[in-house]
């Protein structure tokens, strides 16, 4: 796996805009940024509303996955590009759950929707219409999601990695700073857990950085990358941005994102929880 | 959740003798600059939130007590502001250079 594979830059995007077997969507939680203006010829995907169960706190299956994408107009053989606001959060969180499900061509769009602006690139608010299709997903691949007893287990086996703001990290705020203060959490972080800010790892631009600078990062913070590891932030989409750092940009193995995250870990009745940097 | 909630409006809802709220304007060439980037950073210099401004321009975050930098990035230009924020209500503006 090298970048190539896996992120295109913006110059790309814009070239490849409207060739078939390539697919744009923009993923975000709130899609108000999409309907004022989009990459042309995108389809948008609503971190929330079509990406996890109205009921439960889980996925939406297989089934309500294949459904889903065959609505949007995406194939088995497409290639899909994922780009987003927050710096690409919610889209890093939609190509580990394309992954999960089988799709293997999928890239994210290096700086997403924040790069795209800054540069003052074309958007568009034309509605977008593809054919439905027939996609099939494959059962979903547990090998990169994090479940809570696994997380309990790994404290002080496994590399923890906490890629929160360090102040989420040392329990003085329980959410990142655009959101009241406010849950039902402990605030803290999961004991021998490292502290690397997801932002480390991304320039001011939303782009990410180089891989020798992401390779030093993470062996700065003590990463033993002889042991599996396990990220995690608050619900579970910044430290998606960090799996597809360690796993798709640096090929570490074994690398598994807990989407439980804190507003799950901080609601255990029982567990051990750290406070302070 | 992670996506920040509609940028600028009233503040109904939002308890002020808990919150420590910091917001405010980003500004450029005498007009409130829409669609701009604000982070907030801590007093170490590392990120902690970032959101874009309305159509007015305006920005709000939901911090602590303490020092934290605003830097406002969008294509007219960058700005910086430092604030030292108590519990309540802490309002600012950022100018953009260029």
């Amino acid at each position: 796996m090298s970048r190539n594979d896996v992120l295109v830059t913006a110059d790309w995007a814009q070239e490849h805009l409207g060739r078939p077997g390539t697919v744009f969507v923009e993923v975000d939680e709130d899609t108000s940024a999409y309907d004022k203006g989009h990459i042309e010829g995108a389809v948008k995907l609503d971190w929330k509303t079509d990406l996890q169960d109205p009921l439960r706190r889980d996925f939406v299956s297989k089934e309500q996955f294949q459904e889903l994408l065959s609505a949007k107009g995406i194939g088995n053989d497409d290639t899909v590009v994922l780009y987003g606001g927050n710096n690409n959060w919610f889209a890093a969180y939609a190509y580990w759950y394309f992954k999960l499900y089988g799709h293997d061509q999928v890239k994210l769009l290096d700086g997403g929707r924040k790069k795209w602006e800054l540069d003052s690139r074309p958007l568009s608010s034309d509605a977008v219409e593809r054919p439905a299709t027939q996609y099939q997903a494959k059962d979903p691949d547990t090998s990169i999601r994090a479940f809570r007893d696994e997380v309990v287990d790994a404290i002080g086996q496994k590399n923890l990695v906490d890629v929160r703001s360090p102040d989420e990290f040392a329990g003085k705020l329980v959410a990142p700073a655009h959101l009241p203060q406010e849950g039902a959490q402990r605030p803290g972080h999961i004991p021998t857990a490292v502290n690397v800010p997801w932002s480390k790892a991304a320039n001011e631009d939303g782009t990410f950085k180089g891989d020798d600078e992401l390779a030093k990062l993470y062996a700065d913070a003590g990463l033993d990358t002889s042991k599996d590891t396990i990220a995690y932030c608050r619900i579970g989409e910044r430290s998606s941005h960090t799996w597809f750092v360690l796993r798709e940009l640096l090929g570490h193995d074994n690398v598994k994102n807990y989407d439980g995250s804190w507003t799950e870990y901080g609601s255990l009745v029982g567990v051990p929880i750290e406070k302070g940097a | 959740m992670c996506g920040a909630p509609k940028q600028g409006g009233a503040l109904a809802g939002i308890d002020l003798s808990t919150q420590t709220v910091i917001q405010g304007q980003v500004w450029h060439d005498g007009a409130p600059v829409a669609g701009a980037y604000v982070r907030l950073l801590d007093a170490t210099d590392e990120f902690t939130a970032e959101v874009v401004t309305s159509p007015e321009g305006e920005f709000r975050f939901f911090a602590a007590p303490g020092e934290w930098k605003l830097r406002s990035l969008a294509p007219s230009g960058r700005g910086e502001r430092t604030v030292s924020a108590e519990v309540g209500l802490n309002e600012t503006t950022v100018v953009l250079d260029q």
